[in-house]
Formats: structure tokens, sequence, C-alpha cells
């Protein structure tokens, strides 16, 4: 406890913070200082992620009737391929890494900034030109091939922005790599003396692994891009039969690249819930060294189980059923953290605050997308259910009611740290209760719809599916309220809310040893640390 | 299913039921693995409230045997449903032989079925139940997924190659088919209907259906009027390899190795006759690319296929 000092948030002693460090345009748009770019971050994503929100609705309002009637077929293709490509490349995928790791990897390994500060601010900007290619895209008149891009479909007949879309994509791929990059250095160089492995935060560990993941797989996707670019735009057969070409060739490439992705979008939920838990329920997280290592071994595996999108593609049948195993096992270090996470809460001084409940709000959510993931990895059983809403359940399960719950997580349990102002618990623990009934009331009718035969991607469906569609809707709305009111009560904060003290949950992290908000260079001086992580107090003591 | 809150899907064969059992056992395990996280965070939440009264002492942060439960144990439970699962997969991915064998082609965006009669069909398959079906596909185009949910069965059509799928139906009745990968504008209108008659029944559809001959003979009529027979018949002077028999055997090949003329090697040979050049013969070949459609591949195939294996060809 040597860096941590009550008074440090007394306005005289309190030395300027990051934020009051410059007020001007250009003090924000040529800043260095990751928690800036962390905020810049920030904006950007949201942005994306009511963009992305809007081809979801556009879909949702689509499916309440049995017939096509309210866009026209190619216009409700285009919302789902804007759905996906906005909501997996600018939001799942940069979300948390991007905010919550550049603004607090830093601050809780003890170093004053990541490794690369420039490298980090040329990230957001590569962000933003991709960001302005799907614009592009979008105002041109949109694509129409699924964020998943199947060959010939999207070389050859699809008659939208193809390439121009590829090209967004790639260019984000970019930022992708060098925050990656920027991480794993920083994770290497700039711990503070005494911060050994065995000490870091759990997040820090995820975040490690994900920017593993990020550098060894973004760049396939880069290189797939480019192919069916080459294909689309000047005819070299790479994937389109009539050109010598092979049409699954695209899918295995792409899923090299997505199933891997998959993890980059959950391991740093996983890295934030194991913090929201030990932060909320005062107790060091049970099996660090479990917990830990799930993340490298996911990290590891989840690079050979991409054939099982590919069990009714023409796959062969026995590498099929290596996939299919290879999915089994990357279940278990999962249910490692989940059953983890579980027996952390035992016997802790469990503070039901809105973080904690996005947090339990994952856990379960993750749980029961989980082992529907493991029905799809079920040969039989993902033969009757693949390409099905039944799939579309699944990932939203793990995206949505997992990522998005742990990224509302995050932001709920650093807004103190990042903005100085405490946010309603009210309005938290409301819209937290609004997110997980209204995403269960979204999703859950879609496992029974995809069972009982609903194609995904599909403008009109048999009237017999009507009424869980319209369940689906109405479930949708009320999660769109809960994605709106933390978007109000959050900036209504900034200006109203009360300033935050430096540790307002009584963690044990690094960086709520440091002001609220943190001082431009974090650290008056570079801490030596001398604990353990999550080095909190018996919880029988603290209660006297 | 005409309820307005259908929860399940009909099942129209014996598969389609091992199918739900699994299905329903799988139910069975995500409860139990779940139960004691959902159990366990109420409990906690409601019992270690923040400065509830209950004990707290030992709390423990680590344990190697529990660690070591509940990896393996859930590990374990999950292997018996990857090798049910898997063992299923076998038996929908391994055709009996002796099946009735129907080719479809997919196109955006319609099915189109060729019966070995000859009856064709767009967007509604017919079969008969009891008996072994086999559908051999493939795609015009882009990639499109052949679903049959009260089968549970599903299998992509691909572009360029072959794929195949089978089943036996066991209850008559008019069922789904749909199309579950993603081709384009109409995707979702890409459907129809899959009728499972009994044998008479489907008998007397069979010959209420206008054709021209089997599919082999239509494959014959194409195999001469395309030239075919002008090298590969019985009088020719043109040295090309006799097709009598070959369906199933296994081909030796110029460069010494072999291959299987199966359906894949058969249209291989008819568009890209360069590319796998029988042992003893010539290149001499041209390529029939862009002057066949995929269903009259599939017709010729048919024919080949119907070549006895001793002895000359039907006249």
């Amino acid at each position: 406890m040597t860096v941590y000092t009550p008074d440090a948030n007394t306005p005289a002693a309190r030395p300027r913070t990051y934020i009051e460090a410059g007020y001007t345009l250009r003090s924000w748009l040529l800043t260095t200082d990751h928690k800036r770019i962390a905020i810049l971050y920030m904006i950007s994503i949201t942005g994306f992620f009511f963009l992305g929100a809007l081809g979801a609705a556009a879909v949702r309002l689509e499916l309440l009737t049995p017939k096509l009637d309210l866009l026209h077929a190619d216009g409700y293709n285009r919302a789902f391929t804007l759905h996906g490509v906005v909501m997996v490349w600018f939001f799942l995928i940069p979300s948390i890494p991007t905010v919550f790791g550049n603004f607090l990897i830093p601050l809780m390994i003890g170093a004053r900034d990541l490794a690369f500060p420039r490298l980090n601010l040329l990230s957001w900007y590569i962000y933003v030109l991709g960001g302005l290619f799907t614009a592009y895209v979008l105002v041109a008149g949109g694509v129409e091939t699924g964020w998943t891009l199947y060959t010939p479909l999207s070389t050859k007949y699809a008659p939208g922005h193809t390439v121009m879309a590829a090209a967004a994509i790639f260019v984000v791929g970019f930022s992708s790599i060098l925050t990656g990059l920027n991480f794993i250095v920083t994770i290497h160089t700039l711990r503070a003396p005494g911060m050994t492995w065995f000490r870091l935060p759990i997040f820090v560990w995820s975040h490690y692994a994900t920017s593993v993941i990020l550098v060894l797989a973004t760049p396939v996707l880069a290189m797939a891009l480019i192919l069916l670019a080459l294909e689309r735009a000047l005819g070299i057969g790479v994937f389109d039969p009539d050109l010598g070409g092979d049409p699954l060739l695209w899918q295995h490439l792409f899923w090299f690249y997505s199933h891997p992705a998959v993890y980059i979008m959950v391991l740093p939920s996983m890295g934030v819930v194991t913090e929201l838990v030990t932060t909320f329920a005062k107790k060091r997280v049970f099996g660090y060294e479990f917990v830990a290592f799930a993340s490298i071994a996911i990290a590891i595996i989840g690079f050979l189980v991409w054939g099982h999108h590919m069990f009714v593609a023409g796959q062969s049948m026995y590498a099929s059923m290596v996939f299919s195993f290879l999915s089994f096992l990357v279940a278990v270090p999962s249910a490692i953290k989940v059953y983890n996470w579980t027996a952390t809460l035992y016997k802790g001084q469990l503070d039901l605050r809105a973080p904690l409940f996005y947090a339990m709000g994952f856990i379960g959510l993750f749980v029961f997308g989980g082992l529907t993931g493991l029905i799809l990895a079920s040969l039989a059983l993902d033969v009757h259910a693949h390409g099905t809403a039944f799939v579309v359940a699944h990932f939203h399960y793990i995206m949505v009611g997992g990522a998005v719950s742990a990224y509302l997580g995050a932001l709920h349990c650093w807004w103190p740290k990042m903005t100085g102002r405490m946010y309603s618990e009210f309005w938290g623990r409301i819209s937290a209760l609004l997110i997980f009934f209204g995403f269960n009331i979204t999703f859950f009718p879609q496992y029974i719809l995809g069972w009982l035969g609903m194609p995904r991607r599909y403008h009109s469906y048999p009237p017999e599916f009507q009424s869980w569609e319209v369940l689906s809707t109405a479930g949708a709305v009320m999660l769109g309220v809960g994605y709106l009111l933390p978007l109000v009560y959050l900036l209504w904060s900034l200006r109203y809310g009360p300033r935050a003290p430096a540790n307002p949950w009584g963690a044990s992290g690094l960086e709520w040893r440091v002001p609220s908000p943190p001082p431009k260079h974090n650290f008056e001086e570079i801490p030596v640390v001398s604990w353990e992580a999550y080095d909190y107090p018996p919880p029988q003591e603290e209660q006297g | 299913m005409t309820s307005w809150l259908p929860f399940w899907p009909a099942s129209a064969s014996a598969y389609a039921d091992r199918i739900d059992l699994l299905v329903w056992a799988f139910s069975a395990l995500i409860v139990s693995l779940a139960a004691p996280v959902v159990v366990g965070m109420v409990w906690f939440a409601a019992k270690y409230y923040r400065g509830s009264p209950a004990d707290r002492s030992h709390a423990p942060t680590r344990g190697f045997w529990v660690e070591a439960d509940w990896t393996v144990i859930p590990f374990l439970l999950a292997m018996v449903f990857f090798v049910w699962a898997a063992h299923l997969y076998y038996v929908e991915r391994t055709p009996p032989g002796g099946a009735l064998e129907v080719a479809v082609v997919a196109k955006q965006w319609m099915w189109k079925f060729q019966h070995p009669g000859g009856q064709r069909e767009i967007n509604e398959l017919h079969v008969p139940t009891g008996q072994p079906v086999k559908l051999t596909m493939t795609s015009q185009d882009v990639i499109h997924s052949l679903f049959l949910p009260e089968l549970r069965l599903k299998m992509d059509v691909l572009p360029d190659r072959y794929t195949t799928i089978w089943f036996q139906a066991d209850r008559p009745g008019t069922y789904a088919l749909r199309c579950t990968q993603f081709c384009g504008t109409d995707h979702a209108l890409m459907g129809g209907r899959f009728i499972v008659q009994e044998p008479r029944d489907y008998e007397a559809w069979l010959r209420s259906s206008a054709v021209d001959g089997t599919l082999a003979q239509e494959g014959e009529r194409l195999f001469r009027r395309l030239g075919c027979s002008g090298c590969h018949g019985a009088n020719a002077s043109v040295h090309a390899p006799d097709l009598a028999g070959i369906y199933g055997t296994q081909q030796p090949l110029s460069d010494g190795t072999f291959a299987l003329a199966d359906d894949r090697y058969i249209r291989d040979s008819i568009l890209m006759p360069k590319r796998q050049v029988v042992a003893g013969y010539e290149p001499i070949m041209p390529s029939f690319a862009g002057k066949v459609s995929e269903e009259e591949i599939l017709r010729l195939i048919a024919y080949v296929k119907s070549l006895p294996r001793e002895g000359n060809r039907q006249p």
C-alpha cells in the first residue's frame, strides 16, 4: 500500500488530471496519453455501437411479420450485413481492449503509458479510417453478402460494394494488430518493480492472451480479404470455381481468423468479469493460476477449431470429427473460469452494485450461450441447427449477453476512475436488469425458432413462427431501452454526478491507488509492488 | 405444426427421433452443468451480501482437487455426447447401398430434382417411405444448403462439386424444404415442399409425371447428341476409353496414380478432360465446359452408371 494516500483527492493535494491536461480539440486529437486515446476510442465505438444497433432494429422490425413488407429483399440483406460488419469489427473486437485495455493496463501494471504511445494514437486513426470506409459503403448503397462474405456469392454474384467493405475490414484490422502488439510489449517490459507475472490482475492476463490472437490471426483475415478483392475486382481466380478456384478455401481462411476472433471478443470480457467479481466480492479470485492459464489455453486451442463452422459444408467427415473434439476441448478452460468465478463469490462481501449485476448477468448468459455452443459442436446436432436462428441465438448469448454485458460492467466499474464522477447506482441497476431480461426475451425465442427450422438471414418466414418472432422483437425493444439508459445517466453524471474518490469500491488494484481521474503520467513515482493481486483483507475482519 | 406457439418440429424419420433423444439428453447435461453456477450465484448473493451476518471464516481462495473435479467431470460427461453425436453423424454421412438416387441442382433461387425414372420437379421433392434415398447435389452458382428440418438433416450444395446426403423417411406427410446458406436476394424464398409418400402413392406419382424416358436414357440421348459416342462408342475409330462398367472402379492414370471413377470424376472428365487422363490414352478430348448444364451432366453420369460391366453398350 505504498502509493495510496487517502488525501490524494482533496483539491489542494490533487495533481492535474489527464482531463485537465488540455481542453483544445488539438490536445485530444494529437494526444499520446493512453487514457485520452481510450476516451477517443470510447466515443467512436459508442457511435458504431448505435449504428450497428440501427441495423439490428431494421431486422427485428422486418421480422415482426412473416412477409417482406418493411424493407425490400436486398435492403433486409444490407441491414443484417451492416449490423454484423459494424458490430463485429467496429464494436466488439475493439471494445474492451481499446477502451479499458488502453486505459487500465498501464495503470494496473504500474506504468506511465503503453510501450508505444504514438503507435497507440496511430491505431485509433487507422480505426477511424476503416470507419470512414464503412460509412462510405453505407452511403453508397451498402453491401449484401452477410458479414461472413462467403464466396462465390461475395466475389461474383452480390451486387453491392463488396470490395469497399472488404477494404474497411482490412484497414481496421491493422488497428487491431497495432493495439495487440502494443499490449504485448507493454506487459512484457513496463511492469513496475515487484509486479511479477503472477501478481498481474487477471484482466492483464486475458488481454495478453487476446493480443496474441490479434497479432497472429488478423493478418490471415487481411490476406483472405486481399484475395477476395483481387478476385472480385480483377477476376483472378482463387475462390470462384468458374475461374479455377475453390469456394471452400474462403471458409477455411475466414474461420481460421473468425473463430479466434470470437475469443478476441470474449477473452477481454472474461478479464473484466474477473475484476468485477473480485472487486465487488472483496475477495481474491478463486484459483488465480487456473483462471490465468485458462486464458492462454483458450487462445491456443481457439486456433484449432475453425472447422466446426463447416460440418455441413462438404468438409471430410473425419476432419469434422477432429474439429468437433477440439471444440469440446476449448470449452474446458471456459468452464474452469466460470466455476472459479462462482467459487470466488463464496464467503465474500458481495456489494450488489450495478457492475456486479452485469458480471453475474455475464456469467449466467455466458454459461447458457457456451453450453448451447456445445450443441453446435456436436456433429449430428449441428447438422440440424447449423445455419438457423439457433446459431444466431448462441453467438448473441456469447457476444451480446457476454461481451456487451462485460463492456457495460466495466464501464460502470471504472467510470469513476475515468471521469472522476459517480454514476447513479439506482439507474445502473435498473439498466442492468432491463438488459438481462430484455436480452433473454430477445434471444431465447431464437433457440426455439432455430430448432423448429427457422433459417437465419430470412426476411420472410412461415406464419407459424410469428409468435416467437414478435416476442423476440418485443425483447429487443426492452434491450434497446436498456442500452440507451446508460447513455443518458452516464452523460448526466459527467456534470451532476458526485465527485468520485480515488477508490470508491475499496478495490485492491493499482489503478485504484491513484486519484480519480488519474494525473497525466499516472504515478508520481513508479510504485514498488510488494503484495499479491487481489490483496483483500479476509472478509470477516472487514466487517468490524 | 399449425399451433400458434410451436415448440418442437415434427419428426419424419427414425433418425430424427434419435436426434431428438440426443438433444433432450444434451439439455439435461446443460442443466446439470449450469445449475451449480446459477444456483451458486443466487445463493451466495442472498447469503453473503455485504454486511450480512453469514459466517465467512476460512474463506478458500484455492484448491487443487476442486479445480480438478470441475475440470475433469464436465469434460468426461461432455465426451459421452461428443461420441454419441459423432456416431449419429457417421450414420448420417454413410449411405447404404441400393438407395434410390435423386439428383439435385440448386440455383438462385430454386431447387431442381431429377428422379432416376426421369421425373423432374422444381421446389418439391417426392420420396417414398421405408426406402433409403440418396441425394447427389450440386449448384449452378453460389453455395446453397438443402435443409429438411423434419428429418433433422442439412447439407451444403456447392458449385463445381457434388455433395451427398441420405435418409430414410418413415412417416408420410408434407414437410418443409429450405435453403440455409445465405445465397443472395431471395434466399428466404428458396424453399418448397418435401413430400413423403407411401410407396404405393409414390409409384402413382411417378407414373403421373410426364417423362421422356429414364434419366439414364436421357443421358444416352445426350451422349449421342454431344458427340461423345463418336469416340467412346463401340464402333469408334478414335482411341478413347470404353466407359462400360467403369463406374465405381479405380482407373489407372497416365501419371501412374489411380482415380476412383465416381460422380465427381466423370464430371471433371467432361469439363476438364486433360486433368486426369487414363493410362494408355492421348489427351485429345475437348472440354465440354459451357456446353452442358449441371442437369445434363447428371444425366450423363446416370447413363455411364447404367452401363453394364460386361459386354457391349446398349444400342
